[in-house]
């Protein structure tokens, strides 16, 4: 059964997000053979139309409004809506970004409408389309179907392959007025403090500190790692107790749940609750002084030793890789 | 001014997962307040103490839940709901549980409503913004700073690390963030008194609701346990060797640098 599938395209620093691209290859699988659609809301943003076609859309549709300059769920709700009452989408899939989570259930709630949030996988099965999603912060798993009415879903960075580019691609771009009125919530300031320039959520590489890293200042060795791996920096909840870092920096049951290809734990002795948010990294790699840490049971690759050595020497060693590759 | 808390019972942290029968094992398992739902009810009690007014804590639960609202009443929420959907829900999502909490809140000309941002079992995140759609007033999710003047509110948010300062005015929904405060334990008198103060419980039927009126709109047909991963490679010999060695395994047995 083909279905036609709105995506949100989600732009940030004048720039598509890989999750948008990612929604978009889900899209095509929830779609079965049906139209996948971009959607793209904001000030002037029509000319990345063409990047969302070449990631697998058919066609884009764009809102410009000046109203929609900056993520509001009053004015991205009114956009959204209006688009969906031109298109008439049997499916919704959005980035499980905070965008993502803060919009999706405002729109599922609009629509009375069921929503899927966090999936990590989809397939159909059964004549079904089935969500793969994490429940307890990934200590299990949920297999989950829409039984009535629109398919929504939001998916999870990191988690879905987008589609090959492909330049050649072509689509139409078309635009939709919509009158923007009555926000009720409106951004005064934005204080940009997050993780120098690498999302933590959708980084590749993740640096996280425990207590092992014993202060604020011990997590430059960190920094200078993640720099080197073009990665974010993380951490356990112990380093965010002790404030030794902001707890936006987080991962584990409370906190940010991430999954990316190379997770390196350093002082981290791996509590359970620190497993929840980072054991589907698809590498692992731990750094601790305690042989016996619980750490070492989900490492690919451990080293027992003090982090202040070993992580200097790790940089050093890919600088040298990254020259020589 | 009148505050109502949205509250879940979910799961301890620390507790290991485990499935019997298809479904996650509640045997012997510890059971909490859901963690961001705590922040949300210490600053339901900071605002009421700097503002007046009242604090009540609602769940959607089942008689278990009854513990985790008299936590709530002893660190100083003023009353407690529990909608008791036991005989009337085998399965609901969502959907089910913000109709429901929205039903019960919508003749209660609530000035303010806090929750967690997400939940640590489901971890949907969704029926924070759910209510306050049905309610028709304005939200604002994962905050970390509440400041609230006459009916003018300035709210900090957490947006992915960055913060966003937000103007908006009551009656307003909010769901907290970690580092919004640092919830209180209950005190002993504050355990003496939560004995004494009302909580009350309700069916769909006191809601005029019907079970078709909240049924779900998704299901769930699977639920399974991630794969067990294999004892890794832990390193030896010189501290220099190893870290040479791990970057060559990373760089071409892992192939992720």
């Amino acid at each position: 059964m083909s279905r036609k599938v709105l995506v949100l395209g989600e732009i940030r620093d004048g720039q598509l997000r890989n999750v948008s691209f990612e929604a978009i290859a889900a899209g095509k699988i929830v779609a079965e053979g049906g139209e996948v659609i971009g959607v793209l809301l904001g000030e002037s943003v029509s000319a990345l139309g063409a990047e969302l076609i070449q990631y697998g859309a058919d066609r884009v549709v764009v809102v410009e409004n000046e109203k929609l300059k900056q993520y509001t769920s009053d004015g991205y709700a009114q956009a959204l809506l209006a688009v969906i009452d031109q298109e008439k989408p049997e499916a919704l899939v959005f980035g499980h970004t905070a965008l993502g989570k803060d919009l999706s259930p405002k729109v599922a709630a609009k629509l009375s409408s069921g929503l899927i949030s966090d999936a990590t996988a989809v397939e159909i099965a059964g004549g079904n389309v089935v969500f793969t999603r994490p429940i307890y912060s990934g200590k299990a798993f949920e297999k989950k179907i829409v039984t009535d009415g629109l398919i929504f879903a939001t998916v999870r960075p990191n988690n879905i392959a987008p589609l090959e580019k492909d330049e050649s691609r072509t689509g139409e771009v078309s635009s939709l007025s919509v009158e923007i009125k009555d926000l009720r919530t409106i951004i005064k300031d934005v204080i940009r403090k997050a993780t120098e320039g690498v999302d933590l959520s959708e980084a590749k590489v993740v640096v996280a500190g425990g207590r092992g890293v014993k202060s604020a200042e011990g997590f430059e060795p960190l920094k200078e790692l993640a720099a080197v791996l073009g990665g974010a920096v993380g951490a356990s909840r112990g380093a965010c107790d002790a404030e030794y870092c902001d707890y936006s920096l987080q991962i584990g049951q409370t906190g940010k749940v991430v999954t990316p290809d190379l997770y390196i734990a350093c002082g981290i002795s791996g509590a359970i609750q620190h497993l929840a948010g980072m054991s589907n990294s698809k590498v692992i790699v731990a750094i601790n002084k305690d042989p016996e840490a619980n750490i070492f049971k989900v490492a690919d690759y451990g080293i027992v030793g003090d982090l202040f050595e070993v992580v200097p020497m790790l940089t050093e060693e890919f600088k040298k890789l990254k020259v020589h590759s | 001014m009148n505050i109502f808390v949205l509250m879940k019972r979910t799961f301890d942290t620390e507790e290991k997962i485990t499935i019997s029968g298809g479904k996650i094992n509640e045997d012997g398992a510890e059971f909490i307040i859901n963690p961001y739902d705590e922040y949300a009810i210490e600053e339901a009690i900071r605002v009421r103490d700097a503002h007046g007014g009242e604090v009540t804590v609602i769940t959607v639960g089942t008689e278990e839940s009854e513990k985790q609202l008299r936590t709530a009443l002893a660190m100083g929420a003023d009353k407690a709901v529990l909608i008791n959907i036991e005989d009337d829900i085998e399965n609901g999502d969502q959907f089910t549980t913000a109709k429901i909490l929205a039903e019960y809140l919508k003749d209660k000309d609530a000035d303010l409503i806090l929750g967690g941002n997400v939940a640590i079992d489901g971890g949907s995140g969704q029926v924070g913004p759910r209510v306050a759609e049905l309610l028709n007033i304005p939200y604002v999710t994962t905050i970390t700073k509440l400041e609230i003047d006459g009916t003018k509110v300035v709210v900090t948010r957490d947006v992915e690390g960055d913060s966003e300062v937000i103007e908006t005015s009551l009656p307003l929904l909010v769901t907290a963030q970690q580092g919004l405060n640092e919830p209180r334990y209950p005190s002993l008198p504050g355990i003496m008194k939560a004995k004494k103060k009302p909580l009350n419980e309700l069916e769909l039927d006191d809601l005029d609701l019907d079970e078709d009126d909240v049924e779900a709109k998704t299901k769930t047909i699977e639920i399974y346990l991630p794969a067990k991963k294999e004892a890794g490679k832990v390193l030896s010999g010189e501290l220099a060797d190893q870290v040479k060695e791990l970057v060559h395994l990373l760089h071409t047995e892992a192939k992720v640098v």
